[in-house]
């Protein structure tokens, strides 16, 4: 049996949704976004040009969830299935769009370089529960506006596992499509194999800005999968309680696949967010509240009664260093997200309010997701009954370390993690160095760096991607792409 | 009680009716308006502050006491205009050009109005020349900007260099905010200030005002 968690009775979610679809019928929302107002004036929803505010009825509303995929798969670079999201298959990706990085030896924060983003590329590419990258952090030693861009273009030139990723401003889609359509070949390739999930955002309360309402229609018209990223904050921007958090939230997303279908009906989403409680106290959007948490599951639960694939902001940590809170925090909410079902579990890595990775968390956090992925195996009876011979042979050998029964379950019952989780005895760990966590995830990050293998896509495709990075530095007046 | 203690209790309470009651009678028993600011809002709203910083109370007590302090300041107001007090100061704010994070920012103009200052709140998205006209026609003494994002960061770079170019840095100063940046980043633009949050913000205009 699967292990499962869950918040919302059925009847509790369908209120939520009929409460959501009557705000965003009687009060709407507002997009800042001339085309996409016409386009669903076209389809019959009420519009305040003026006001850039839509009425959308919950005909278009369930129109757009018709069309609206049930699943979806993600490919690597080079072709090869690597997730499926689907039911409650669940997935782990690293935390995206960091600002910061911690430092591995000073362990202060400091801004990301091209060398470091490569590191991190060479270190998610080979640990094993994280099955896609994200664009994890931004490299600081390039020119601003193409830093959303030359992000996805290192990716891509240096892992082969897929992207979810995102673009800063309206204009950058453009490059980021190319550089995806340089790796597939076509349009029609990218759309039967997609490569990326671009993350969309929502501005609470019930409105879409004109730069993220662009990317989604954009990618829609790819068929570049979206991840809806509402962010309701509990008590501030939007109800302190989570049901009413929830039914924002799920007005918000609504909107969005509305949006999204009536582009191009069939544009394959995650029911995903960001949303938090807001800490009165610090003025701060905690993710690692429980309360955050729960309001993820929750959701997660909403869609999931939609049919729809779902992700989350969630394993993730507001501490400043590697330390207990970041385990607990990120170890909490990657076990309740498992439980939950969420099919994209976005987190690893991240600390300081989504604001700083750390390569050292990013692999203790591998062992968390490699866990919390044994967790959800949950018990399943082998060849247990009857036990009488099994038990038998234990008493006549003392013990079943070498029995076929061990050697036929032992690496599918139990999770074996690497180092960074210590389980020697006192003695062995003080006679090998007295290691702290932060050392053996140090230790773990060299290593992995050393043992990297380059991408395996051809030499044709990665210079293609390197020109396209070049020309589009270029047109911001960088003449050269920092040194790699 | 005297007349200002309880203006200043009642601001504490976040009660607005009887702030607004209670400074028009202050006014009616002629205090010098300059005294029921001093003496009763701004007394009312350090003493919040302190408790907010303290975690005695929350933030929704510190903006139901700022919206409490509007009662009053908006009747005393005209009047200090008449007795030629200057106010605390304007302060022109909003998140520089192509960022639309504007949660921050909202936070610290309720803030900076709470504690006395004319807030000239220019939205999100603001371009580098509007910070610089709007301060020069409204005469405000203080920009303040945020940044949310690494790629927006180096407009505020901009504002500062307009006011540079214009031989305004003296009279205008600038004060930054918004989770990439640091005091560190304050330091290569050249802007005044950097606070790291709404209260931090208010402290540091304060200080900045007395500069
Ligand atoms: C909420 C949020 C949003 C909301 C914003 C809603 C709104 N109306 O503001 C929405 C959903 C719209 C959004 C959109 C995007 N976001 Co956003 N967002 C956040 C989030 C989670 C919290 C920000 C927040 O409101 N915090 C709460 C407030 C109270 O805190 P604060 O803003 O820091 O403000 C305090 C201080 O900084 C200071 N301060 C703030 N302003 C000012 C002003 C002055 C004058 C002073 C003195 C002080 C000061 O005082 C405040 C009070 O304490 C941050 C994460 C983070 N760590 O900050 C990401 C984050 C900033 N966003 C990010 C990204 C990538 C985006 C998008 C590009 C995503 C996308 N692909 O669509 C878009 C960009 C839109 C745009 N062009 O601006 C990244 C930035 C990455 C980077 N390296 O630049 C972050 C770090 C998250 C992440 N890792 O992905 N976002």
């Amino acid at each position: 049996m699967r292990p499962k968690i869950q918040f919302l009775e059925n009847t509790l979610i369908e209120r939520i949704i009929a409460e959501a679809k009557e705000i965003l019928s009687t009060l709407g929302v507002e997009i800042n976004n001339p085309a996409i107002l016409s386009l669903l004036s076209d389809h019959s929803a009420k519009v305040d040009i003026e006001k850039e505010r839509v009425f959308l009825h919950s005909n278009l509303v369930d129109k757009a969830l018709s069309t609206t995929p049930q699943s979806f798969r993600l490919y690597d670079t080079l072709g090869n299935e690597t997730n499926n999201f689907s039911k409650n298959n669940v997935h782990f990706t690293p935390g995206s769009a960091a600002i910061n990085i911690l430092d591995s030896n000073t362990k202060k924060i400091r801004k990301p370089t091209t060398e470091d983003y490569i590191n991190y590329v060479k270190v998610v590419s080979q640990l094993p529960h994280l099955a896609s990258q994200s664009t994890a952090f931004i490299p600081a030693d390039v020119y601003e506006k193409i830093s959303d861009s030359y992000r996805l273009f290192l990716s891509l030139l240096y892992g082969e596992k897929p992207i979810v990723t995102g673009a800063f401003t309206a204009e950058s889609f453009h490059v980021m499509k190319n550089l995806q359509l340089a790796v597939r070949g076509s349009k029609e390739a990218l759309r039967e194999k997609p490569l990326t999930i671009f993350s969309c955002c929502p501005t609470a309360p019930l409105k879409w800005s004109y730069a993220t309402s662009q990317n989604l229609i954009d990618c829609a018209k790819y068929s570049i999968p979206v991840e809806f990223i509402s962010m309701p904050l509990s008590g501030f921007v939007a109800p302190v309680t989570l049901t009413g958090t929830l039914i924002q939230h799920t007005a918000e997303t609504l909107s969005g696949i509305v949006i999204g279908q009536l582009t191009n009906p069939g544009t394959p989403i995650l029911y995903g967010g960001s949303p938090a409680i807001f800490d009165v106290r610090y003025e701060t959007t905690p993710m690692g509240a429980i309360e955050t948490m729960m309001i993820d599951c929750a959701y997660n639960e909403i869609g999931k009664y939609l049919d729809l694939p779902t992700q989350a902001y969630i394993s993730l940590s507001d501490s400043k260093q590697l330390d207990a809170q970041a385990g607990l925090e990120s170890g909490i909410g990657a076990t309740l997200a498992a439980l939950a079902g969420i099919n994209n579990i976005s987190g690893p890595g991240m600390l300081d309010f989504e604001s700083c990775q750390s390569l050292e968390k990013l692999v203790l956090d591998n062992e968390i997701c490699g866990m919390v992925s044994r967790l959800i195996e949950g018990i399943n009876p082998k060849e247990d009954f009857p036990a009488i011979s099994l038990f038998t042979e234990l008493l006549d050998e003392k013990h079943l370390l070498i029995a076929d029964h061990t050697r036929r379950y032992l690496r599918d019952e139990h999770f074996f993690p690497g180092p960074v989780i210590d389980r020697a005895n006192r003695s062995r760990w003080i006679e090998e160095g007295e290691k702290t966590l932060f050392d053996r995830a140090q230790g773990e990050v060299e290593k992995l760096i050393k043992s990297y293998q380059p991408s395996q896509l051809s030499d044709e495709i990665k210079n293609e991607l390197i020109q396209l990075m070049e020309r589009e530095a270029q047109r911001f007046g960088q003449e050269k792409l920092p040194k790699r | 009680m005297d007349i200002l203690k309880k203006i200043s209790v009642s601001i504490q309470h976040g009660d607005d009716q009887s702030v607004f009651t209670l400074t028009k009678r202050a006014i009616e028993m002629n205090i010098p308006p300059k005294d029921i600011l001093d003496h009763g809002l701004i007394d009312g709203m350090n003493i919040i502050g302190d408790k907010f910083k303290h975690h005695e109370i929350f933030l929704p007590d510190v903006l139901l006491a700022a919206r409490a302090m509007y009662a009053g300041m908006d009747q005393l107001k005209p009047l200090l205009v008449k007795d030629g007090i200057p106010s605390m100061g304007k302060v022109v704010i909003g998140p520089v050009r192509g960022d639309l994070h504007d949660i921050g920012k909202n936070l610290v103009g309720i803030m900076l109005k709470g504690a006395g200052f004319d807030v000239i709140d220019l939205g999100k998205d603001v371009p580098p020349e509007k910070f610089v006209n709007t301060a020069t026609i409204e005469g405000a003494k203080i920009i303040g900007m945020s940044a949310l994002l690494t790629t927006t960061m180096p407009v505020m770079k901009e504002v500062i260099t307009i006011l540079r170019n214009q031989n305004l840095t003296d009279k205008i100063k600038t004060i930054i905010g918004g989770a990439p940046l640091s005091k560190e980043y304050a330091r290569q633009i050249g802007a005044d200030v950097y606070a790291y949050d709404a209260a931090n913000a208010v402290e540091s205009v304060k200080q900045l005002i007395q500069k």
